[in-house]
């Protein structure tokens, strides 16, 4: 059953257009998101799910609603993290949770949502006093305070620790399996990989590419890369035939040999044939990154553990 | 996992809940408490017991008889000027009311909680300066109890007014706050706080009472001693209360 279906969405502001063409649906339990480059109508088409803005073409439903026309009821059953939106500085955690769970008709149990994020032993603190983690996991509890069917996390993990970031994503990971749908909106392409189920690329108000990370990776990321140093010199000619092979080429001594998926074992093969050990060989998956980049022709922002060269590899094909 | 387990749906009264907490978040700037509540009692003791009698320059009043609608105009702007924009701008700066707007709740009514809270808190500090006068001091109540309550209530609509309009307009709560600052000045000169009734020259006088806290002032100064405020007054304060509100409504934004 689709949660929430979005079709042909249009809005501008003034002369600007946000967001030109969007469609998409979302299924009941997925984790969608919705990636993009800075300016390219993610926020605009998220504040139209949770009926902070009207469409000015098309048409959007959430759990079966019109998030404009039925704004009260869906926001019962819809949380919203908003990015960059504080709290009242001088109140606690504990007063904040008891607030918000006071706006709604049948709120989850505060101190055990808190315990759950882990905000148990900062339910006296005041909100100046919280860290940046505990800040944003307080937004998400707000988000989750009124046992909403659909949660809207937008930049969740901006301005997190490396540490943070993995203990969020666990956290969004546990909240859907409590059949809660989720719909990410980030600008980190490991985040997507990670947590997404499906995600829709946005490009200039439009949607560029729908599907899963590993498909979209796939499909646009340019194939496989494998690198390696042969124990001794190799002729390139003899691995450029190859079946899937699509290019061969040198920089000093190492190997980059790119192609698809049935590259590496005839590579392997040949190399053993000619008694030729590949050292320090690593096979690089496309990632969603590079489907990124191949979609929308702009990098996305490093991810927070940037500077620690990220085996691509690992990221797509150890957790799938 | 407990967190979604499900409890029966009660009915939560929202407003009581919403008013206690802009009532904690207030006593937690005792600043702006100490400077709207206990200040201007403190004044009206302190001008008590310096000069207890009547004084001829003041029309054969005594000094805290004549500060007193002074210091209830302080209160109202220390309040609607100072405190409020400040609060509603930085909220909004800081997308918190943006943040509401996705909760069942909504923004209009946190703010409504907030303009209650601090009216609330002006009327006790109100009530505190004409108790003290009373009974420290024997300044009588004010005869006019109707007239008086007429003025009060047209002057904190024209501050109210005017504090939404300065949280409409500054983009940041610390322009708010400085802009309330500034206009305390020449708000409070034609109220009297530095030149009380007889004192202020003539001219300033007639200016004065075109302003909303100069003629805020007379009004409350006439019905305290048993007389309907004069007509002119009640009309500025109404045309401030009206304009101010209005501009305010029209410029509010949320986000």
């Amino acid at each position: 059953m689709a949660v929430i279906e979005a079709e042909h969405v249009h809005k501008r502001y003034g002369g600007k257009i946000a967001v030109d063409d969007v469609s998409f649906t979302v299924a009941e339990g997925e984790i969608f998101g919705i990636l993009g480059s800075n300016g390219a109508g993610k926020t605009t088409t998220v504040e139209c799910l949770a009926g902070l803005r009207r469409p000015d073409r098309g048409r959007v439903r959430v759990l079966g609603m019109d998030p404009w026309r039925d704004a009260r009821e869906l926001r019962q059953q819809v949380g919203v993290q908003l990015q960059e939106s504080d709290l009242p500085d001088k109140l606690t955690v504990a007063e904040v949770i008891g607030l918000y769970a006071a706006f709604y008709r049948a709120p989850a149990d505060g101190a055990a949502l808190l315990d759950l994020l882990g905000l148990g032993g900062a339910r006296h603190t005041r909100y100046r006093k919280l860290s940046g983690g505990q800040k944003q996991r307080l937004s998400i509890a707000l988000a989750l305070i009124g046992r909403p069917r659909v949660a809207v996390l937008d930049e969740l993990t901006t301005g997190l620790d490396p540490a943070a970031r993995r203990s969020t994503w666990a956290l969004v990971s546990g909240i859907r399996d409590q059949g809660v749908t989720i719909v990410l909106v980030t600008h980190f392409m490991d985040e997507a990989e990670r947590l997404c189920d499906r995600v829709a690329v946005l490009d200039a108000g439009r949607v560029a590419a729908l599907g899963s990370p590993a498909a979209l990776a796939g499909r646009l990321g340019g194939g496989q890369r494998i690198r390696f140093r042969p124990s001794r010199p190799l002729d390139g000619r003899l691995l450029a035939g190859l079946p899937g092979v699509t290019g061969v080429s040198r920089t000093g001594g190492t190997v980059l040999v790119t192609g698809t998926e049935g590259a590496l074992t005839a590579v392997t093969a040949t190399l053993a044939r000619e008694g030729i050990a590949a050292e320090q060989l690593r096979v690089e998956q496309p990632s969603l990154e590079d489907a990124f980049v191949a979609l929308t022709g702009a990098a996305p922002k490093p991810a927070a553990t940037a500077g620690v060269p990220r085996p691509l590899a690992q990221t797509l094909g150890g957790s799938r | 996992m407990t967190a979604h387990a499900v409890r029966p749906a009660r009915p939560r009264p929202v407003l009581p809940k919403l008013a206690l907490t802009e009532a904690k978040l207030l006593i937690r700037e005792p600043i702006a408490l100490l400077w709207g509540l206990a200040f201007p009692m403190a004044l009206l003791a302190v001008m008590g017991l310096t000069s207890p009698g009547p004084q001829a320059d003041l029309g054969g009043l005594p000094l805290v008889a004549v500060y007193e609608p002074v210091l209830i105009a302080f209160i109202s702007v220390a309040f609607a000027i100072q405190g409020l924009p400040g609060q509603l701008a930085g909220q909004r700066e800081r997308r918190i009311l943006r943040r509401l707007a996705t909760t069942p709740v909504g923004p209009a009514r946190v703010v409504a909680a907030q303009v209650v809270v601090n009216l609330a808190v002006a009327l006790t500090a109100t009530a505190g300066v004409l108790a003290l006068g009373r009974i420290a001091f024997g300044v009588a109540l004010p005869r006019q109890a109707a007239g008086f309550a007429v003025s009060y209530l047209l002057a904190a609509v024209s501050m109210l007014g005017l504090g939404m309009l300065i949280a409409a307009l500054a983009p940041t709560g610390r322009t708010a706050g400085a802009v309330g600052t500034l206009l305390f000045f020449p708000l409070m000169f034609f109220a009297g706080l530095w030149t009380p009734g007889a004192t202020m020259p003539a001219a300033a006088q007639r200016i004065g009472s075109y302003t909303p806290l100069g003629a805020a002032v007379h009004a409350l100064q006439e019905s305290m001693y048993g007389s309907w405020p004069h007509p002119a007054q009640l009309a500025v304060l109404a045309g401030y209360a009206v304009v101010f509100t209005a501009a305010a409504i029209r410029f509010f934004r949320w986000d």
